[in-house]
C-alpha cells in the first residue's frame, strides 16, 4: 500500500508524467470527436443510401456494414491503417505527386470513423424509419424539395430516436481510441503504457487511466441525458 | 497478393483458433454465470447489493477492455510476485501465465455488459407469469429456474447473439498480453513473412466465419422458442 502511495508522485505535473497524460487525453478526445463526427456523416449518407438508394448502392452498403461489424476493430485498424496510407500514396503517385506522410491523427480519425460509420448507418436507418410517414407526406405535399425535407423534417424528427444509439456509439469510439495504441499512436492508453513501463508503476498508471476513461464516460452520460431531454421536449413522455 | 506462406502456417492458425475458441467459451460461460445474479439483484435484490451490481456494470462498461486487461496482467501481475510465499503455492503456475489473466478480464467484461442485458431481461418478464408460478406453489428458486430465467433468456437471445459477437471481436486484445490466439498468430506470420495484408485478410476471414457461426447458432436457438400465435 505504501508503495502504491509512493508511486503517486510519478503523476506530478512538475517532472512527473502529469502533462504527458494530459496530452494523451487531449489526443484521445481529438480522435474520438473526429471519428464520431466522421462516422455520423458516413452514417447519414449510408442510411439514406440504404433507404432510398438504387439496388447496387444498397448492396454495397450492406456489404460495408456487414463486413465492418463482423471483423474485430483491431484487425480493421491495422488493415485500414496500412492499406489506407498505401492507397493514398498510390493515388498521389498516379498524379505524379510525391508520397506524403499521413499523420497518426488523420489516420486514426479516418480508420475509427469508417468503423463508426457502419454502426451509425444502422442506428440512423432505424431512426429514420421511425419517423411517422404522415409527417414526410405532409412535407412533400407542401412542395418541399427532398433536400429541404431531409433538413427540416427527417433529421430533426429522427434525432430523438437516434440519440440513445448514438450515445452508445460515442462511448464505444472513446474506448476504441485505446486500440490505436497498438499501431503506435500516442493517445492516452499508449502514454500510460509508456509511463508504466518506464516507472515500473504498472498498477497505479493503468488504474489512473481507467479512472480517466470512467470519468469521460460518466460526463458523457450526463451530457447525452440532457441532449435527449432537449430533443424530446414537446413529445409525450413514455409510459 | 501472395498466399504461398499459408501452407506452412496453417497448423499454427489451427492452434490459434483453438485458443480463441477456448478463450471465448470460458469467458462467456464464466461471465454469464456472474451476469445472471448481477442482473437479478438489480431487479429484486436488497438495495445495497443492487448498488454494488450497478457500480460494477458502470465501471466495466465505462473503461476500455484494453486498459482492464493491462491493469490485470501488467498491474496485478507485477504485484503478485511481491506477495510472500506465492511462488511456492499451487496458484503460481496460473499467475505466471498470460491466458488466465485474459480469461478473467474477458469474463469480467462479459459479466458487466451482460449483467446490464440480464437486468432488462428479468425486468421484462410479465408479472402474471411469475404470479402464476407462485400460485402453483413453486419455491423462489424453482420459480427462477423454471419460469423467470428461461423466459428472460428467451427474450434477449437476439441481444446476446450481438453481444457475444462483440466478445469474439474483442478477443484479439489478448494478443497484446502475449496470448497467441488467431490474431496473435497473424501478427507472428506478418513478422516472419514480411507480408503486410495477406495474413490480416486471412485473420479477418476467420473472424467473419466465426461471427457467422454465432449468428446462425443463435438463430436456431431462437427458432426453438415457441412464438405465441
Amino acid at each position: 500500500m505504501s508503495e502504491f502511495l509512493e508511486s503517486l508522485r510519478f503523476l506530478s505535473f512538475d517532472g512527473g508524467w502529469g502533462w504527458n497524460l494530459v496530452r494523451g487525453l487531449a489526443s484521445t478526445l481529438q480522435i474520438a470527436l473526429g471519428a464520431f463526427f466522421l462516422g455520423l456523416s458516413i452514417g447519414l449518407f449510408g442510411a439514406l443510401g440504404k433507404l432510398h438508394g438504387s439496388a447496387p448502392v444498397r448492396w454495397l452498403l450492406e456489404i460495408y456494414t456487414t463486413l465492418i461489424r463482423a471483423v474485430p476493430e483491431l484487425v480493421l485498424i491495422l488493415l485500414l491503417y496500412y492499406a489506407g496510407t498505401q492507397l493514398v500514396n498510390e493515388v498521389l503517385a498516379m498524379f505524379g505527386r510525391r508520397p506524403i506522410d499521413i499523420s497518426g491523427l488523420v489516420a486514426g480519425i479516418a480508420v475509427l470513423g469508417i468503423v463508426q460509420g457502419a454502426y451509425a448507418t444502422e442506428v440512423i436507418r432505424g431512426a429514420m424509419r421511425a419517423v411517422p410517414r404522415g409527417q414526410l407526406e405532409a412535407a412533400a405535399a407542401f412542395g418541399m424539395r427532398p433536400s429541404l425535407l431531409l433538413r427540416r423534417i427527417t433529421v430533426p424528427a429522427m434525432i430523438p430516436f437516434a440519440l440513445p444509439g448514438l450515445a452508445n456509439l460515442w462511448l464505444i469510439v472513446m474506448k476504441d481510441t485505446a486500440l490505436l495504441a497498438v499501431v503506435g499512436f500516442t493517445e492516452l492508453a499508449l502514454t500510460t503504457r509508456q509511463a508504466a513501463g518506464s516507472t515500473r508503476a504498472y498498477f497505479m498508471f493503468f488504474l489512473v487511466a481507467a479512472l480517466i476513461y470512467l470519468c469521460l464516460t460518466l460526463i458523457s452520460n450526463v451530457v447525452f441525458r440532457h441532449l435527449e431531454r432537449r430533443a424530446r421536449r414537446g413529445q409525450p413522455t413514455l409510459a | 497478393m501472395r498466399w504461398d506462406w499459408l501452407g506452412e502456417y496453417i497448423g499454427r492458425f489451427g492452434e490459434g483458433l483453438l485458443v480463441t475458441l477456448e478463450l471465448l467459451a470460458l469467458s462467456i460461460t464464466i461471465g454469464m454465470a456472474f451476469a445472471i445474479p448481477i442482473g437479478l439483484v438489480q431487479v429484486t435484490g436488497p438495495r445495497w447489493l443492487a448498488a454494488i451490481a450497478r457500480g460494477f456494470c458502470t465501471v466495466i462498461r465505462g473503461t476500455p477492455l484494453l486498459i482492464q486487461l493491462w491493469l490485470l496482467y501488467y498491474g496485478l501481475g507485477s504485484i503478485f510476485p511481491m506477495v510472500p510465499g506465492i511462488r511456492e503455492s499451487f496458484l503460481w503456475p496460473l499467475l505466471r501465465d498470460a491466458f488466465p489473466y485474459a480469461v478473467v478480464a474477458f469474463s469480467l467484461s462479459v459479466a458487466g455488459y451482460e449483467g446490464e442485458v440480464m437486468r432488462g431481461a428479468f425486468a421484462g418478464v410479465p408479472k402474471g407469469e411469475l404470479e402464476a408460478g407462485r400460485a402453483f406453489g413453486m419455491s423462489r428458486f424453482t420459480l427462477l429456474r423454471r419460469v423467470w430465467l428461461p423466459r428472460a433468456l428467451q427474450n434477449v437471445l437476439p441481444t446476446l447473439a450481438g453481444e457475444f459477437v462483440l466478445t469474439l471481436k474483442s478477443t484479439p486484445l489478448a494478443a497484446t498480453i502475449t496470448v497467441f490466439e488467431v490474431y496473435g498468430i497473424g501478427t507472428l506470420v506478418r513478422q516472419e513473412t514480411y507480408r503486410v495484408y495477406e495474413p490480416l485478410l486471412f485473420v479477418a476471414a476467420i473472424y467473419v466465419c466465426l461471427t457467422g457461426v454465432i449468428v446462425v447458432a443463435f438463430r436456431r436457438l431462437e427458432n426453438r422458442v415457441p412464438r405465441p400465435a
